[in-house]
């Protein structure tokens, strides 16, 4: 059989992949957008695993609303990322540096 | 060892899911990044149906795919990027990401390892009969309990929505619309420019003559 542990150490691997390849894509903000929909993935997968093992539909509830918030999310990054792009023709992050704090 | 067709469908998936996990962080091309991330979403929805979570696999794959990773496609596509340039210093990074990665594995599986949640901790739930309905028990509770997360749900959309217009909306300036309000409003200063010229040739008559017709000349320009 299959146990909840099984599940969440595949999120795990997951999110690892996904907190590496922010790491590695310093270049790029779409690939950066891309690994944190990977790790909103794996939070969910988290969240219905237990769920299911916890015989607790509220995990499913939860997740329905991560969904919603990370639609919104990707919406509006992707629209400052346009805008961005339309400014200064660049989406690297380290030549991003107009607000010098 | 017997593998179970649950154990089979949970390997299968969960390796598809890895592996282009790693090749969505990995690719060179954003286009490719873009495709493996669905492969991901696709995967993921077949762990989630294994889970018995119907609905929500469902959605994964129409909302999420469906909407989402073509609006990544859209914007990938749009902008003009240049991939050679952007490799620079990956592999100054990667020796610092690698350890992260199992740096993060290490604690993580130590956290969630079967000695916390095995089957023996945790053991597998029965399966629900025939007439069960996911969605039906998803949505009263939904409908009754979370409504009011619901709505404001809703309203997130709905500000996300206005949002990404208003950010990428360029305004008046790629539209050539007459302002009628600034063409009533004009003015002959805004209009006319009456220049002083240095009068050059011999004769003191003929010079006033050119001036005047001159400075005629200079103010059609202006008018045009």
């Amino acid at each position: 059989m299959i146990g909840l542990s099984d599940y969440l150490f595949v999120a795990a691997i997951l999110f690892a992949i996904s907190v590496a390849g922010i790491i590695i894509n310093r270049k790029n903000v779409i690939t950066l957008l891309m690994c944190i929909e990977l790790m909103l993935l794996s939070v969910n997968i988290n969240f219905i695993a237990f769920s299911r093992y916890l015989d607790d539909l509220q995990g499913q509830i939860f997740v329905f609303f991560i969904l919603t918030v990370a639609a919104a999310e990707a919406a509006i990054g992707l629209a400052i990322l346009v805008a961005l792009f339309r400014n200064r023709s660049t989406i690297d992050v380290e030549e991003l540096n107009q607000l010098k704090g | 060892m017997e593998l179970t067709f649950q154990q089979l469908v949970f390997y299968g998936f969960s390796t598809l899911l890895l592996l282009s996990a790693l090749m969505v962080i990995l690719s060179r091309n954003s286009v490719k990044a873009v495709m493996f991330l669905v492969l991901c979403f696709v995967a993921t929805s077949g762990l989630w149906m294994l889970l018995q979570a119907e609905f929500l696999a469902v959605a994964l794959v129409l909302v999420y795919v469906g909407a989402v990773m073509v609006l990544f496609l859209f914007v990938v596509m749009m902008l003009d990027i240049d991939i050679a340039a952007r490799r620079h210093g990956f592999t100054k990074l990667l020796p610092l990401a690698l350890l992260v990665a199992i740096a993060f594995l290490f604690i993580l599986h130590w956290l969630v390892g079967d000695n916390h949640f095995g089957l023996e901790q945790m053991e597998a739930p029965s399966d629900h009969d025939a007439s069960y309905s996911n969605i039906r028990e998803l949505g009263k509770m939904l409908y009754t309990d979370y409504f009011y997360p619901f709505e404001l749900a809703a309203v997130i959309l709905l500000v996300a929505m206005v949002a990404a217009i208003s950010l990428t909306f360029r305004g008046k300036r790629s539209r050539k619309s007459q302002d009628i309000d600034k063409q009533v409003r004009v003015t002959k200063a805004d209009r006319l420019r009456v220049i002083k010229m240095e009068s050059s040739s011999s004769s003191q008559q003929t010079d006033s003559k050119s001036d005047e017709e001159s400075n005629e000349n200079k103010d059609k320009e202006q008018d045009k």
